[in-house]
C-alpha cells in the first residue's frame, strides 16, 4: 500500500502512449477528484510530485536549525517551550511529507541522499543566518507566514496523500505565525535594544521572505502544467501580491518600517506596489552561495553520519529479537 | 521549627528539583535537529518540553514559597551556577547518542521513584506536580530503557559505546540517593522521601535493564558528588553561559 | 536478513472512545515497540487520540485500482439495498 516497492504501475511508458488513460485521468482531476497511490498517472505527473514534496520536506528539515539555533538561549522558559514546540512540529510536518513522497514509491533514504548529495533542493529561506532572538519572531510572522500562504491551496492538490498532510500542516502552522507575531509585538514595546533588534530582523528577512513565493510568473518553468493537474492554484506573483497586501499593515501596526522605498499603496487596484526584488541575490542562494548554505548542509550530514551507529544497531537489535521468538 | 526556616528549606527541596528539570531539558534541547532518525528528533523534543514544563511549575512554587517576588524566569535565568542544586548526573553534556540515554536512564530511574514517592508528600502543591510529572517521566523511562537495551544488545560498536557512556557517567549516581540536610529535613516532615530508601529499587532496576542489554554494571563504586552544594563540573558554566546569556545582556527586558 | 534501514510502518488512530481507527499516515521506526512510541509522538502532540494501532506496510494486502470495474461496481446498481429506495407512505411513523 503505501510501501517503498509500490507497484509504479507501468506509468514509466510515456504518457503520449496511453492516451485514454491520460485523457481519464485529466478528467479526474478537472472534476475535483484525487488521485491516490495505486491510481494511474503520468510519469512527469509522479516527477513533479516528488519533486515539490521532497522539496518541501527537506524545507521543514533544514528550517529546523536556524529556528533550532536558539532553542537553548530562548529569553524566557515559556518562550523555550514554544520555541521547541514549535520546531518540534517542523520535524513532525517533514515526517508526514516524506510519508507522503515514499507513497510515489520513492524511500525516505533515497530522498535524503538527494538532499545530503545536494541534488534536491529546499526553501533558499533557510540559508540565511539566525543572529538575534528577533529573527526568531520574524521568521514566525514572515516566513510562516509566507509558508502558509503557499500551503493552504495545497490542502485541495489534486493528490490525495499530499493534500491530506497539507491539511494536518496548516493546522498546526497557524501557531507558529501568531508566536511569531507576538515575539514581534513584545520586541517593538520593548526597550530601544528590542525595537532595535525587531527593526532590524525585519530589515533582514523581508526580501528573502518574498522570493519564498519563487520566480516571477514570466520566469517559472513549472507553473502551466502545475496548474493543469491541480498540483498548484495560485501563481507566484498572486501570492506574493497576497502577502505583501496582508504583511505591509502588520509591519504598520508594529511601528517597523518595511525596507522598500518603492512600497506604495494604490488605490486604483487595491494592493501594494513594492520594488524590484534582487534575483540575482536568489539564484545564487539557491546555488549555494548563501550565507549559510555550507553550514546547514554540513549540519544535516552530521546528524545523519552520527546517527548511522545508532539506525544500524536498532535494525540489528530487530533482526535478533525477530530471530529468537522464530525460534522460541 | 520555626514558620522562616521551614519555607527555607521547602524553598531549597522544591529549587533542586526545579534544577534537575531545567538542566535536563536544556541539553535535551540541544539535540533538536541533530538525532540520530527524524523521529527520535521528535522524541527527544517531547522529553524536552516536558522537563521545562515541570522546571516552570517548580520555580514558580519556589517563588512563591520564598515570598520575594521572584519568577520562574528569574529563578532561572538570574542565578549563578554555585546557585543551581542540581545533581551532577544532569549537566554532563550530551556526547554521542549512547551518552545521552545513559544519562537519561540512570537519572530517569531515580526521578520516577522520587516523582512517586512525591505524589504522596504532604505539601498538596508539591504532590500535585508530581502527580502530574510521574506520567511523563514513566513515558520517557520506558522509551529510554529500550534505547539501552537496543544499543546493548545491538551490534558490536552500539554495545561498546554504550557500555562505555554507562562507566563514564556511574561516579554521579551516587548522590541521587544519598541524603544530606535538606533531604533529611524534608523526609522529616513527610514532604519527601528519604533517599536512600529509593536506591535498593534503582539498583534493581537498572540492573536488570542492563543485564537485558548485555551490560556489565561498572565494578567502580567511588561516587562523585556536591552538585545538591552548588559544586557543580565545568559544564555547568558554559549551559548557563548559553542559556542565560538574553536576560544577562538585556535585564530589565520583557520578551 | 541484515536491514540497515528502519522499515516503513503504517499508522491507525482512534480519535476518541466509540470511533473506529483510522488511517492517519506512515513511519519508520526498527520495530514494532518504537513504531509505537514515535506514533505517539508524531500523531498525537496534540490529544488527537486515545489508542494507537501500528503495522508493517509490507503486511498489509491492498486492492488493485484496475480490479475496480469488477470489485465495486456491481454494487453500484443494488440501489434497493438503501432505506431511501423505499416509499414509506404519509402517516406511517417509527419505519
Amino acid at each position: 500500500m503505501y510501501t517503498q516497492g509500490l507497484d509504479q504501475r507501468g506509468d514509466g511508458k510515456a504518457a503520449a502512449d496511453r492516451p485514454e488513460l491520460l485523457a481519464r485521468f485529466q478528467e479526474k482531476v478537472d472534476a475535483e477528484e484525487k488521485i491516490e497511490p495505486k491510481d494511474w498517472m503520468p510519469a512527469e505527473y509522479r516527477k513533479t510530485l516528488v519533486r515539490q514534496i521532497s522539496q518541501h520536506a527537506h524545507s521543514e528539515i533544514v528550517g529546523m536549525l536556524p529556528e533550532g539555533n536558539w532553542i537553548t538561549r530562548a529569553p524566557t522558559l515559556k518562550r523555550k517551550a514554544i520555541l521547541l514546540a514549535k520546531v518540534q512540529d517542523e520535524a513532525g510536518h517533514g515526517l508526514y511529507l516524506y510519508s507522503a513522497a515514499e507513497t510515489l514509491g520513492v524511500s525516505r533514504d533515497e530522498l535524503v541522499e538527494q538532499l545530503l548529495t545536494g541534488k534536491a533542493k529546499y526553501s533558499s529561506i533557510f540559508n540565511y543566518p539566525t543572529l538575534t532572538w528577533a529573527d526568531i519572531g520574524a521568521i514566525g510572522w514572515l516566513v510562516d507566514g509566507a509558508a502558509i500562504m503557499n500551503q493552504i491551496p495545497l490542502c485541495r492538490c489534486s493528490y490525495g496523500p499530499y493534500a491530506r498532510a497539507m491539511v494536518r500542516i496548516c493546522k498546526e502552522e497557524s501557531f507558529h505565525q501568531r508566536q511569531g507575531y507576538e515575539i514581534m509585538l513584545m520586541l517593538s514595546r520593548g526597550t530601544d535594544a528590542q525595537k532595535d533588534m525587531a527593526q532590524d530582523a525585519l530589515n533582514r528577512w523581508w526580501w528573502p521572505s518574498l522570493m519564498m513565493f519563487g520566480p516571477g510568473d514570466a520566469d517559472s518553468k513549472h507553473t502551466a502544467q502545475s496548474m493543469a493537474w491541480k498540483i498548484k492554484r495560485f501563481t507566484n506573483d498572486e501570492l506574493r501580491q497576497k502577502f505583501v497586501d496582508v504583511t505591509v499593515p502588520q509591519a504598520e501596526f508594529l511601528g517597523l518600517k518595511v525596507p522598500d522605498p518603492d512600497l506604495r499603496w494604490n488605490e486604483e487596484t487595491g494592493h501594494y506596489e513594492f520594488g524590484e526584488i534582487d534575483w540575482e541575490e536568489f539564484y545564487q542562494v539557491l546555488k549555494g552561495n548563501g550565507p549559510c548554505n555550507r553550514e546547514r548542509l554540513e549540519a544535516r550530514q552530521k546528524a545523519h553520519d552520527e546517527g548511522a551507529w545508532v539506525r544500524e544497531a536498532a535494525a540489528a537489535y530487530a533482526d535478533k529479537q525477530a530471530r529468537r521468538r522464530a525460534a522460541a | 521549627m520555626t514558620e522562616a526556616t521551614n519555607n527555607e528549606q521547602l524553598f531549597e527541596y522544591v529549587v533542586r528539583i526545579a534544577d534537575n528539570a531545567l538542566v535536563t531539558g536544556q541539553r535535551l534541547g540541544e539535540w533538536v535537529g541533530h538525532g540520530p532518525e527524524l523521529e527520535e528528533d521528535l522524541a527527544l523534543a517531547n522529553f524536552a518540553l516536558d522537563y521545562i514544563g515541570q522546571a516552570r511549575a517548580l520555580y514558580t512554587y519556589a517563588g512563591e514559597i520564598e515570598g520575594a517576588g521572584r519568577s520562574e524566569d528569574d529563578l532561572a535565568f538570574l542565578r549563578d551556577s554555585h546557585e543551581f542544586r542540581n545533581v551532577l548526573l544532569v549537566e554532563q553534556p550530551n556526547g554521542d547518542f549512547a551518552q545521552t540515554i545513559a544519562r537519561q536512564f540512570l537519572f530517569e530511574a531515580y526521578y520516577l521513584r522520587l516523582l512517586d514517592a512525591l505524589a504522596s508528600s504532604n505539601d498538596e502543591r508539591l504532590a500535585a506536580i508530581a502527580a502530574r510529572a510521574v506520567k511523563e517521566i514513566r513515558y520517557h523511562l520506558r522509551h529510554t530503557r529500550q534505547w539501552v537495551i537496543r544499543l546493548g544488545d545491538g551490534t558490536g560498536e552500539s554495545q561498546r559505546r554504550m557500555q562505555d557512556a554507562i562507566d563514564r557517567l556511574w561516579q554521579y549516581t551516587g548522590e541521587m540517593c544519598t541524603a544530606d540536610d535538606i533531604d533529611s529535613w524534608a523526609a522529616e516532615s513527610g514532604i519527601g522521601p528519604v533517599p536512600e530508601s529509593l536506591r535498593d529499587d534503582w539498583n534493581a532496576f537498572v540492573d536488570d535493564a542492563l543485564s537485558e542489554a548485555t551490560l556489565a554494571r561498572p565494578g567502580n563504586e567511588w561516587m562523585a558528588s556536591g552538585g545538591k552544594e552548588g559544586r557543580h563540573t565545568e559544564h555547568h558554566g558554559y549551559l548557563l553561559a548559553e542559556m542565560q546569556f538574553l536576560q544577562r545582556a538585556y535585564p530589565n527586558s520583557t520578551w | 536478513m541484515d536491514r540497515k534501514h528502519w522499515p516503513l510502518f503504517e499508522v491507525f488512530i482512534r480519535s476518541r472512545a466509540g470511533l473506529s481507527h483510522r488511517h492517519v499516515g506512515s513511519l519508520h521506526a526498527a520495530d514494532a515497540d518504537m513504531a509505537l512510541d514515535h506514533a505517539r509522538d508524531l500523531y498525537t502532540r496534540r490529544s488527537e487520540g486515545v489508542s494507537i494501532w501500528v503495522i508493517d506496510s509490507k503486511s498489509i494486502v491492498a486492492s488493485d485500482p484496475d480490479d475496480n470495474p469488477e470489485l465495486f461496481e456491481p454494487a453500484e446498481d443494488k440501489i434497493y439495498r438503501h432505506p431511501t429506495f423505499y416509499e414509506v407512505p404519509d402517516g406511517v411513523e417509527n419505519l
